[in-house]
């Protein structure tokens, strides 16, 4: 298991040989097949950032590549507010982008927070004892909570937005918490008693020989160990919660609207302003972005816990 | 994942106490009694408020909620003062299996008692049982077979996906230079929100007059590149997206099960002379299924929830063709607001896939143990 994590790391790469005679030429093609799946992941991206500071000129000659095609101007950024010379001055959209903002944040890193912390105590208790509950056992109990996975969201979404108009949780952020935390949580308790099960448990026993209780070796011996995995479940969580949709769209609408919500109602209603829808969904996209950038180690791990052995 | 289960080990956690004494026992008890007396007093109360005997004016359940939540607490710490270290143990696993059976539990079996009646939010009536008249609605629905047909085509797009993505985690488990560059690169698409692909690809890239994918399928010799107008050719620009999505997933977990493979075995193949083909179909391939069947079997289960995609780039169009189950249940919902009918739908879909990835798993675990 420990090797899954170890083994992600670049440091001892295979061999990979395919039967091209001579090696300039093989390698050759290795680079030119990455730099083309390279340029089909980052295109979009690249296209959309540097849409959002066209011009309706350039939208239609179909322009790329900014200072040489065309020159770049704050036009997106200005309807949302976000520009320069519109930054200090009132705006209804730039406040209404970062509500949706800022809801998004509260949303996903609230409902991550929770998720981590129940579904790490439900991990280590999987882990680490055997329980017996009526017929249920370890190996039934976890396969209850991993089988949340299946069910789709549509199943969930009409008895929550009935449960929640009669519990005035609609359009409410702890509404929506509450069924990010239950979207995330196998996910978390999966990545979790991977963890859990990597942990020697000689230093939990001497711990409990020194007169610890089970709760304050758990806290004070695991927790700081386990502390990578917990934010590697974490950021995996806030990833999922801040790109979510379905739900945002069914059980908000005013208040509690997230910026999925926001980004989907902009397509619909405004045909093509493309400027403007540019620099909201990079916007939107930015967070995610630089999550990937400069924490990749950690979704890798998250991603990879438990499904490699 | 199941095999870890066999760690679990009573032994160095074997009850060092004995059970407490009989005070905490009868003050957990009681406790215990009290907390579940007033949650069953107030869900009596609420619900002979909502059917019209009592006139409590209630605003609405949330009273209800709020004594769970404490009736949960009371049950956590009455469990520790009753069994002692067991019941320490206990708390562990507590919060999250109340948790889970408070949304997941009492929603669905909701949405089954939903599922039997006539309910449209924007009538007037109101909620109507009317037995198995939405069940009977379902199977004369051809758009809802048709939506369910689309999912076996998206589902066996999963295979091309997971081709792909294996390619590429070979690529990248080759000695390359800037290897975190273009791991980082290939992980990005995974990152980004459906709704914002939507509509950085679907709806800009993708444009029939000045998007560049046009723009270059013009330029290649295809006059008239408007990828969502055919039934077939909108089913494939959703299922590029889709992949576009979801192929780093696979890439990441398949990435991970090259490098965790010994790497004797393939110096072994090597100095057999075996080439770089024979050596990654006869070693390679089979010393990666346990990791494939993970990964195809995960992305499948994703794969059947796909919905955002679709309901923000063609919303199911040109008739029909890109429906998902989901999406179209969405539609449902959100267009005609018919809620007793869209449950129905989606309770039946999930048998159906209940069903479905029971059979593949019982199939991949059959597989696996003939193959090893």
């Amino acid at each position: 298991m420990s090797t899954a994590h170890e083994a992600i790391r670049p440091e001892t790469p295979a061999r990979l040989s395919f039967a091209v005679p001579g090696f300039m030429t093989r390698s050759m093609l290795i680079y030119a097949a990455l730099v083309f799946w390279a340029f089909v992941s980052l295109f979009p991206i690249y296209w959309t950032v540097t849409t959002s500071f066209k011009t309706a000129v350039n939208v239609t000659q179909g322009h790329l590549i900014p200072f040489v095609d065309f020159t770049p101007d704050w036009k997106g950024w200005r309807s949302l507010g976000l520009s320069p010379d519109t930054i200090f001055e009132q705006s209804t959209v730039r406040d209404e982008f970062i509500r949706r903002f800022f809801n998004s944040i509260v949303a996903s890193a609230g409902a991550s927070l929770l998720a981590v912390i129940i579904g790490s105590l439900a991990a280590y208790g999987l882990s680490r004892f055997s329980y017996k509950f009526l017929w249920m056992r370890n190996k039934d109990i976890s396969f209850f909570f991993l089988s949340q996975l299946i069910l789709p969201p549509v199943v969930l979404a009409m008895p929550f937005l009935v449960l929640y108009k009669q519990l005035m949780l609609l359009d409410s952020l702890v509404g929506l918490i509450l069924v990010y935390t239950l979207m995330v949580l196998p996910i978390v308790i999966w990545i979790m008693r991977d963890q859990f099960d990597t942990i020697p448990l000689e230093l939990e026993q001497a711990a409990l020989v020194d007169g610890c209780s089970i709760w304050g070796a758990f806290l004070r011996i695991v927790v700081p160990i386990a502390l990578p995995g917990m934010v590697a479940a974490f950021i995996l969580s806030v990833i999922l919660c801040w790109n979510e949709y379905f739900f945002a769209a069914l059980l908000t609408s005013t208040d509690a609207k997230t910026l999925p919500v926001m980004v989907a109602s902009q397509t619909g209603s405004q045909g093509i302003n493309w400027w403007s829808m540019a620099a909201i969904a990079s916007a939107a996209i930015l967070p995610l972005v630089l999550i990937g950038i400069f924490l990749e180690r950690y979704i890798v791990k998250g991603l990879t816990a438990g499904a490699v052995k | 994942m199941s095999q870890s289960m066999t760690l679990v080990t009573n032994e160095p956690f074997a009850a060092r106490r004995a059970a407490p004494a009989g005070k905490h026992v009868l003050l957990g008890r009681a406790m215990l009694a009290f907390a579940t007396v007033a949650f069953l007093a107030v869900l009596a109360l609420q619900s002979l408020d909502a059917m019209g005997v009592t006139a409590l004016g209630f605003e609405s359940w949330r009273p209800l909620l709020y004594v769970y939540l404490i009736w949960a607490a009371v049950f956590g710490v009455s469990q520790v003062m009753i069994r002692g270290e067991a019941g320490e143990r206990a708390a562990f696993i507590l919060p999250a299996v109340l948790f889970t059976v408070a949304m997941v539990i009492f929603p669905t079996i909701f949405g089954l008692y939903i599922a039997f009646t006539d309910w449209n939010l924007s009538a007037v009536e109101g909620r109507r049982f009317n037995g198995l008249d939405n069940l009977r609605t379902l199977l004369a629905d051809a758009y809802f077979w048709n939506a369910l047909l689309n999912m076996v085509y998206y589902v066996l797009a999963v295979l091309i996906q997971y081709a792909i993505a294996f390619g590429l985690a070979l690529l990248l488990n080759a000695e390359i230079k800037a290897r975190k560059f273009f791991r980082v690169a290939f992980l990005l698409p995974l990152m980004l929100s459906p709704v914002a692909v939507s509509w950085m690809i679907g709806k800009s890239l993708m444009e029939y007059r000045f998007g560049p994918a046009a723009t270059l399928a013009r330029y290649l010799g295809w006059d008239n590149p408007a990828f969502f107008s055919t039934p077939w050719l909108a089913r494939l620009s959703i299922m590029a997206m889709d992949a576009w999505v979801s192929i780093p997933f696979m890439m990441v977990l398949l990435l991970a099960g090259l490098q965790a493979l010994p790497a004797e075995i393939k110096e072994a193949a090597r100095v057999d002379g075996a080439t770089g083909w024979q050596s990654f179909k006869e070693i390679t391939f089979p010393l990666m299924l346990p990791v494939s069947m993970t990964a195809l079997i995960l992305r499948i289960i994703f794969e059947l929830k796909l919905a955002d995609i679709v309901i923000n780039v063609t919303a199911g169009g040109p008739g029909g063709a890109t429906d998902t189950v989901s999406s179209f249940i969405f539609r449902e919902y959100r267009d005609r607001s018919n809620v007793g009918y869209g449950t129905m739908l989606a309770e039946v879909y999930l048998v159906i896939i209940i069903v479905f990835v029971a059979l593949i798993l019982k199939w991949a675990s059959r597989w696996m143990q003939r193959t090893n």
